[in-house]
């Protein structure tokens, strides 16, 4: 029975994810479109192209599946769904209200970094496997650009981690009850902010989008995709983008906590507007180069969340102290 | 299968990764082929390889008659049509010693700086692309060029009928006259372009992505670029005041104010800057064109057929130059007494500044490279002719 409940709950908890993924492909374009002074999806689907995520899901699956002749086959077509999977397995990790998580362990924090740093690892395979130069050079750049924003990412986690005494994201989220981590005097915002480029180069979004690159390498790592496989690298872009901007409002901003409303309705509200926050800096930013990339991290990032987490633990210490 | 049997030996030899950017690539604007050495990203060598749109522009000259041959001009150089035949009517007219009534000349000038702003609006547009691709921040810059260029190609539509290439220059005059309300209308364009103007100054001069990806990236010394013949913004970006329109002023320009802007070092960043602000020195001209616009016919002959063919003396040679959006662009005309050129050498300002590239990419990443050749601004059509 209890086996039962997990599948169905699992189930349920993944086709919502991929359901809300394609609408925040149909939000972004739009979002985009009125950034650009362009209307964005408009004729499929009145009003305002309501049916464009579904179209170009049929479209999608319905394209040829290409794999080229002198690529490896076996890694070409395991690459996708590894990062897709991957993608989707941070969410059960994820409390979507303030008590209910699919999983609920006492280190979900450790977990859902975990599983989200084995994305490279798809990436890398994918360029490898498509037995194509500008893939091998993007799927190089992706490496050493996550293994170098692992760093500063891990290190601004662990201070809402540190204030709340725990891994385990139910504790963290009770524990802002008094106060969100946004607000927390200098280390909050600090952290936040790393966080959120830390995370913004883990995902490969603007202005960390090196590893895609169309102006210099094409496509990049998923330049000899095409079809479905494509549309797997698409979707696991989004999912760990929704999953990212989930963790955001939990961690900083008290998750489902609010007045009034009940708890899923704050998390949505929450979770939207970090997602739109990432848009709007994807829409307004050009990208760096892999050398400022690198600078940025190794020479501000890391030694700053260095210091906000040294900072954290103190402020931690002399409080328990007292 | 040669070129794949080269890039083995590159890799092999040299421990170098050929990386054959072009002819299809979204950044080479056009089509355009680079042979890349890379080590790392790091370029190494780059050898350019044009031709891919070459249409035989100059031997096409020698089959037409010479009222036949402005329109084949706008199509050189895609983003400028005006500036093109307004080179080749020059050369024409002196050629053929004709005059030019001055409303004619002012209102070349007028369409000529118009559409400098619409190509200098496309080079600052793509150069977003190059810097930020197409699926980001790069776009929205894009869009907002390619916004503001259709209003000043509106505005072209309305004088001539066709929105790009509009026929206006004629051998001896120009075909349209100004509309009522085309003053006005203009007027108005310029306040919204000025504005604007600086809207993207201060989006992009305070962004420090934007600084950090321009700054001390492709510099051309001042030697460099005259030892390549290098015009345009290219040369002007390194502090050489060179602009036709001053040094030998063609049409009216003679008898405009307007200021050359100069970069400081010749970077990709003092490219852009000499850019942006020629859009609102060409606006301050077409004012000026438009307040102190002479009375008077358009043009001084008719393009006439068969029995009054335009036949310039046996021997005569005329060089034509303008300053289009990309630097000096030049016509060479040899008569020999018929209706259709002896021999016709186009002096393309994009095929001189290509060439800087195999100087000042060595030594740069992949993602530079790509930034540099956009700031160079070429145009493909005006490459190969």
């Amino acid at each position: 029975m209890i086996f039962i409940m997990g599948f169905l709950e699992s189930a349920i908890l993944l086709g919502a994810v991929i359901g809300i993924v394609a609408y925040l492909t149909w939000l972004e374009r739009k979002f985009s479109g009125r950034m650009q002074s362009r209307i964005g999806p408009y004729l499929v689907g009145r009003p305002h192209g309501w049916l464009q995520p579904i179209a170009d899901g049929l479209k999608l699956i319905s394209k040829e599946d290409i794999v080229p002749a002198k690529a490896d086959g076996l890694l070409f077509n395991f690459a996708p769904a590894w990062i897709l999977v991957v993608s989707l397995l941070g969410f059960a990790f994820l409390p979507i209200t303030a008590n209910w998580v699919l999983v609920n362990m006492d280190l979900g924090l450790l977990y859902f970094t975990a599983f989200g740093s084995l994305i490279v690892i798809g990436v890398f395979t994918s360029g490898w496997a498509s037995n194509n130069k500008y893939a091998l050079l993007s799927s190089l750049r992706s490496a050493a650009q996550i293994v170098a924003y692992e760093v500063p990412l891990l290190f601004s986690l662990l201070v809402p981690a540190i204030l709340a005494g725990s891994l385990d994201f139910m504790d963290i989220i009770r524990a802002q009850k008094g106060y969100w981590f946004i607000t927390f005097p200098v280390i909050g915002q600090i952290s936040f902010l790393i966080f959120l480029l830390a995370s913004l180069a883990e995902s490969n979004r603007m202005p960390f989008d090196l590893s895609e690159a169309e102006s210099e390498l094409v496509a990049g790592f998923s330049i000899e995709y095409s079809g479905m496989k494509f549309a797997y690298f698409y979707l696991g872009e989004y999912v760990h983008l929704l999953a990212v901007s989930l963790l955001v409002s939990i961690l900083f901003f008290g998750g489902p906590l609010g007045p009034i409303l009940p708890g899923g309705v704050w998390i949505t509200i929450k979770t939207m507007a970090v997602f739109l926050g990432i848009l709007w800096i994807r829409w307004s930013f050009l990208r760096v180069r892999i050398d400022q990339l690198m600078m940025f991290n190794w020479k501000i990032l890391t030694p700053v969340s260095f210091i906000v987490l040294l900072l954290a633990g103190l402020w931690v210490n002399l409080k328990a102290g007292m | 299968m040669e070129g794949y049997v080269e890039e083995r030996i590159i890799e092999r030899e040299f421990g170098e990764l050929a990386l054959n950017m072009g002819p299809q690539h979204p950044s080479t604007h056009g089509v355009f082929r680079m042979k890349l050495h890379l080590r790392g990203e790091t370029v190494v060598n780059v050898v350019p390889d044009i031709g891919y749109l070459h249409r035989g522009v100059e031997k096409l000259s020698e089959t037409l008659d010479y009222d036949m041959l402005p329109p084949v001009y706008e199509r050189d150089d895609y983003l400028c049509p005006t500036a093109n035949s307004l080179a080749f009517v020059l050369a024409v007219e002196k050629l053929a010693s004709i005059e030019v009534p001055r409303r004619a000349s002012y209102l070349r000038v007028i369409t000529a700086e118009l559409q400098r702003i619409a190509s200098h609006l496309v080079a600052i547009g793509t150069f977003g692309l190059d810097l930020g691709g197409s699926m980001g921040g790069g776009t929205t810059l894009f869009l907002y060029c390619f916004r503001d260029r259709e209003k000043v190609l509106d505005l072209m539509e309305s004088l001539t009928g066709t929105r790009f290439h509009t026929n206006m220059n004629q051998i001896g005059g120009v075909r349209y006259d100004l509309y009522p309300d085309f003053a006005k209308e203009v007027m108005e364009l310029k306040q919204y372009l000025e504005k604007l103007v600086d809207d993207y100054r201060s989006m992009l001069e305070t962004n420090p992505i934007f600084l950090e990806r321009t700054r001390n990236v492709g510099i051309v010394t001042q030697e460099l670029a005259k030892e390549f013949g290098a015009s345009g913004p290219v040369i002007r970006a390194t502090g050489i005041p060179y602009d036709i329109r001053r040094s030998k002023p063609y049409s009216a320009y003679g008898e405009f104010e307007f200021n050359i802007p100069l970069g400081t070092i010749g970077d990709v960043f003092d490219r852009y800057l000499v850019r942006i602000l020629e859009i609102s020195e060409s606006l301050s001209i077409v004012s000026q064109a438009l307040e102190g616009l002479p009375e008077g016919p358009v043009n001084s002959r008719k393009p006439l057929k068969s029995a009054l063919l335009l036949k310039p003396p046996k021997g005569a040679e005329a060089y034509g130059a303008v300053e289009s959006p990309r630097g000096e662009l030049g016509v060479f005309v040899v008569s020999d007494g018929t209706s259709k050129p002896y021999r016709l050498k186009l002096r393309s300002p994009s095929f001189s500044n290509l060439a800087l590239i195999s100087e000042i990419l060595p030594g740069n990443l992949v993602a530079d490279a790509v930034a540099i050749l956009g700031s160079l601004d070429p145009v493909f059509g005006d490459v190969d002719r």
